[in-house]
């Protein structure tokens, strides 16, 4: 904490004092996230000639889960000749995290769910990390207890009390539980649905997933109108489901297609032996652990802060003109091979010569964006009417998705202490565009008035309790699975890349899950793998 | 309007007014004994609460008999006046007073002196005008040696009834109510034996009619109120009580009978907690021989730490426990570091105060017996200490061949945690030993012996135990039908299935 925030702090905490009743100031606090002027720089190309020309066997664009995971799958095969370039200071992407005096804490994703049979990738590297024990192909592995997210998990604030998990079951309506069940039951039929070459229609990956004419037809309508035409109307149902899209795809259920909303609670068949059942695996900063890991373990061959603002393939090689921000200079790098991980939406922007017919298979793709919001509290928040405090705490009928409690993974007894709260707030109110510029131009002051009044609905002592609150916003942090996007011939289209390049990223599958991108990433660094040194010795894809 | 000075009470009337002089004392004297009293139960240190409570009660008095001088106009009406306010707020004073305290909002103690300056004030009225309401009637010599005869007689009527009856069967809150209905009462009879003295009696008329429908219904619900209070009421004499950053510790004694309440919930009786802490203890430590470095975890009262000073060879005690008021408490007051032999002062014992759990994570020190000592896993945050996780942590604090005892709550009256319990160490890689022993204060209670080893039992005991004997600790490792093993799921910390099951048993136990 700065000498001023302290003071600003301090002056908050004797105006509360003299003041009882009067609604304490705003809380200090910074605006961060991703680099928009820059970003927007790229597209326009205005740099220097290149200082310095560099040769690597591959170049990895971004540092996210995808290029993390490539990087990784190298790493594993012990290939060395590579390089990774991240545009932002810090490597990780959507699951980057922050520290503060309290507390390590996500600033994106907070949660990977323990992962399917079919994901093996993500067993592979989490048995590499230490945290899968045994054997990563089990029906039901054995995970670390420390990275299990321990119990109570969820808790919901509907009608003045906290229920437990997030489904609302106090104080339905009549019929609405025995709608519930049935929306459920649908569900489980779904995650048991398998096409006739005997695939699952919501695999996880999605490469691995089957098709049918059903499924297909699921592409063409959006999650609400299924629901309308499955004859659910139950409010707390369509208020749950749509929750789920908003937490997922960072997109409204009036949007998301049915295959997509339906793929959120059928895909998951993830199980942990020693009773872990089917729960997420979690830390304080969330998923930063895993990136966190990865991106310690390449040293000098992550760069970050190295935007790439133009990529051209040779005939034998590519080149890549790379801004290096921190050093203020322009880069080029020559690459055998490129694995593309940053958000596809970039590249048709930098590379000029793409292929007319993959840029069209890319320019459908549209983001989300998020804003992700650190609240410091000198101590956890009254426990409220009902369950006690969770992890995940959500306010139903809130424009957010409530806040995930950065502490909550601690072995302490006294769990009075000052924490941090991470509040997400997808801005899947308004067209992408418009919510861009809204998340753009709106100050942090604005912000933070919106979410500590959201929050006091649940907390009347969340302002004299928050110290903080800075604000991290993603402007295009997840692609959003609209109708339509599942085309076979699309799809194809980009797994099959362009020369020298391969396309790495969740946006691939149209879905911005860890899952997802590890496997882009893992199955690219296996595709230059198989090609370089001939028989891979093992596929985790 | 020098002419209400004059009204004359008729004789027959005297009688009335002596009586209602008696009541009055009475009252008087009772809302003083009910704002001590409480000071005492809630503040503790009860020759302090007593004699500020008093004097400040005869100071507001003194100042309401100076006041009354200001007093004019129908003094009749002044006086029922007066008696419905006193009856009102002496009466609803105690009541008061214990939410406040309950909801632990505002300075308590300021409320309170503010409550008793109040009601002295006013009962310091009532004389004074009683008095002038019947001088013009009686002699002044009369008149001060009748008034004031009659005045003390009811108090010592109060002094006696308080402590025999009042306080033990109706308790504070009632008695402050029905003191107060005793006050409204004189004012109704005066309205009724002055009514042709008292013209526009209406709203008088109104607000006695108010104050005993307000005390009627205080004396309702005063048993919901007190249900919420009284757990705040200890039977016995608070000797100590202090709000920690982490709980509310309340020492209490009954003849050489001492108690510690943390956070209401009984911790020991010093009657009989040598059998629990002789149970924690001896059964471990006393088949280790070995044992140098001993670890204690929670047990801030220093009892376990006196039962493992009882061996020589015993080179270090660390006590880790949360709150420094405790191990303060335990190590300085003489009649508590009595019961525990001063053992935090023993130069083997090192005292930190820190969270058990993170003072595990970030120490490496290995031990040969450890004692954890825990709360009940009454709620999620305690329930991580009974967890898989956390005695994984254990494990590896433990020397090769050392053992640790954990208090696992009542295998009678928590069958099923007790048994999640051994059911949790077993998963996290200990071989165990469970056991039970009777403490009356608790019923029976339940500890789980675990090592690497299976553990084995001791051979001899350190001299001065008054509980165990080497030939009876057997029986202590067997249970009988209504306690026996169930198989159990261990407490995972993602399910934490032991904080579910404590609550339902405990909450079913009648209690």
């Amino acid at each position: 904490m700065r000498r001023r925030d302290f003071l600003a702090a301090w002056g908050a905490a004797a105006l509360a004092g003299c003041a009882p009743g009067a609604a304490p100031p705003l809380p200090p606090g910074e605006l961060a996230g991703g680099d928009f002027e820059l970003g927007h720089r790229l597209a326009g190309g205005d740099f220097p000639a290149p200082a310095e020309t560099r040769r690597t066997g591959v170049l990895i664009i971004g540092a996210g889960v995808a290029g993390l995971s490539a990087a990784w799958r190298l790493q594993r095969a012990g290939f060395q000749d590579f390089a990774v370039l991240e545009l932002e200071a810090q490597a990780g992407g959507n699951s980057r995290s922050g520290r503060n005096g309290i507390s390590a804490y996500p600033l994106g994703a907070h949660y990977l769910p323990l992962p399917n049979p079919e994901a093996r990738a993500v067993r592979a590297l989490l048995a590499d990390l230490g945290v899968l024990r045994g054997d990563p192909a089990a029906e039901a592995p054995v995970y670390d207890e420390a990275y299990l997210c321990h119990a109570p998990q969820e808790r919901l604030y509907r009608q003045g009390l906290w229920q437990e998990g997030l489904v609302p079951h106090l104080h339905l309506a009549a019929g609405e539980q025995a709608q519930q069940a049935r929306f459920f039951a649908r569900m489980g039929e779904f995650k048991a649905a398998r096409d006739d070459r005997g695939r699952r229609l919501f695999a996880l990956p999605t490469a691995y997933a089957g098709e049918t004419p059903a499924s297909r037809a699921l592409e063409q309508l959006t999650m609400h109108d299924w629901m309308r035409a499955e004859g659910f109307d139950a409010p707390s149902l369509h208020w749950y489901v749509n929750y789920a899209c908003r937490d997922d795809y960072g997109t409204d259920y009036r949007q998301v297609s049915a295959w997509a909303g339906i793929h959120y609670f059928a895909c998951r068949t993830g199980r942990g032996g020693e009773g872990a059942g089917e729960t997420v695996l979690t830390a304080p900063e969330g998923n930063g652990w895993i990136v966190n890991r990865l991106a310690g373990r390449l040293g000098p061959a992550l760069h970050t802060g190295c935007a790439v603002h133009a990529l051209r393939q040779g005939p034998t090689e590519i080149s890549v003109q790379v801004w290096d921000r921190k050093q203020e200079r322009s880069l080029e790098y020559q690459a055998g091979q490129l694995i593309w991980a940053a958000p596809l939406y970039l590249l048709p922007r930098l590379a000029r010569e793409l292929p007319a017919e993959l840029a069209a298979a890319i320019a459908p793709l549209g983001y989300a964006p998020w804003l992700v919001a650190t609240l410091s509290l000198t101590a956890p928040p009254e426990p409220g009417a009902g369950m006690p405090l969770a992890w995940d705490n959500v306010l139903y009928d809130s424009p957010g998705l409530g806040y995930v409690v950065a502490t909550h993974q601690q072995l302490r007894r006294d769990s009075r202490g000052p924490t941090v709260l991470s509040y997400y707030r997808p801005l899947s109110d308004a067209d992408p565009r418009a919510a861009r510029a809204r998340l753009l131009s709106t100050s942090r002051e604005t912000w933070a008035e919106e979410i500590l009044a959201d929050l006091s609905r649940a907390h009347r002592d969340i302002r004299r309790l928050t110290t903080r609150l800075d604000l991290f916003r993603h402007g295009h942090a997840m692609v959003r699975p609209l109708p339509g996007l599942r085309r076979r011939a699309r799809l194809e289209r980009l797994a099959a890349g362009w020369g020298r390049v391969q396309l790495a990223h969740g946006d691939m599958g149209c879905l911005s899950l860890f899952e997802e991108a590890n496997y882009w990433g893992v199955r690219a660094a296996e595709h230059i793998l198989a090609g370089a040194g001939g028989r891979l010795r093992e596929r985790l894809v | 309007m020098p002419a209400a000075e004059g009204v004359r009470p008729p004789a027959r009337l005297q009688h009335a007014l002596l009586a209602s002089v008696f009541v009055i004392a009475s009252c008087g004297l009772a809302y003083e004994l009910v704002a001590a009293a409480l000071a005492s139960y809630l503040l503790g240190d009860s020759i302090t609460q007593f004699s500020t409570i008093i004097g400040a009660y005869l100071f507001a008095m003194g100042l309401g008999s100076w006041l009354s001088r200001y007093v004019g106009g129908n003094l009749v009406r002044r006086f029922i006046q007066i008696e419905l306010a006193v009856g009102v707020l002496g009466g609803f004073a105690a009541v008061g007073l214990f939410l406040a305290f309950a909801a632990q909002t505002g300075p308590f103690r300021v409320l309170l002196y503010l409550a008793v300056l109040a009601v002295g004030t006013l009962v310091g009225l009532e004389i004074p005008l009683v008095m002038r309401i019947l001088k013009r009637e009686v002699a002044f010599k009369e008149l001060v040696s009748r008034v004031l005869a009659v005045d003390y007689l009811g108090a010592l009527a109060v002094s006696l009834l308080f402590p025999l009856i009042l306080a033990p069967y109706l308790g504070l809150m009632r008695t402050g109510l029905l003191f107060g209905l005793l006050n409204v009462g004189v004012a109704v009879w005066a309205l009724l034996l002055f009514r042709d003295q008292l013209p526009r009696s209406g709203g008088l008329r109104l607000a006695a009619g108010a104050s005993v429908l307000l005390l009627l219904g205080g004396l309702g619900v005063a048993g919901k109120v007190s249900d919420m209070a009284e757990s705040w009421l200890y039977t016995d004499e608070v000797i100590h009580m202090e709000s920690s950053p982490y709980q509310r510790i309340v020492v209490t004694r009954w003849r050489d009978d001492i108690r510690l309440f943390l956070n209401q919930n009984l911790q020991f009786s010093s009657r009989d907690e040598y059998r629990y802490h002789e149970a924690l203890v001896h059964p471990g430590l006393g088949a280790l021989p070995g044992a140098r470095r001993i670890l204690v975890l929670g047990g801030g009262d220093g009892f376990a730490v006196r039962e493992i000073l009882r061996y020589p060879q015993i080179q270090s005690v660390t006590l880790v426990d949360l709150d420094p008021a405790m191990t303060r408490l335990f190590s300085t007051a003489p009649l508590l570091t009595q019961l525990n032999g001063n053992a935090l002062k023993d130069p083997r014992v090192s005292v930190i105060n820190a969270d058990a759990a993170i003072w595990l994570e970030e120490n490496g020190e290995v031990f040969d017996f450890v004692v954890v000592d825990f709360p009940d896993p009454s709620n999620f945050a305690l329930g991580k200490l009974y967890s898989t996780g956390f005695y994984r942590l254990l494990e590896r604090h433990l020397a090769p061949g050392g053992r640790v005892v954990i208090q696992s709550t009542s295998p009678y009256y928590a069958r099923r945690s007790f048994w999640t319990i051994v059911a949790t160490l077993e998963a996290a890689g200990f071989q165990t030993a469970p056991y039970h022993a009777l403490v009356p204060s608790f019923g029976e209670w339940g500890y789980v012996l675990a090592g690497r080893e299976p553990p084995g039992l001791p051979s001899a005991y350190p001299e001065g135990l008054r509980f165990l004997t080497v030939a009876g600790t057997g029986d202590l490792f067997h249970f009988p039908a209504d306690m026996a093993c169930l198989p159990m799921a261990p407490n995972r910390l993602n399910e934490q299935s032991l904080v579910r099951l404590f609550e339902q048993e405990w909450h079913g136990a009648a209690r």
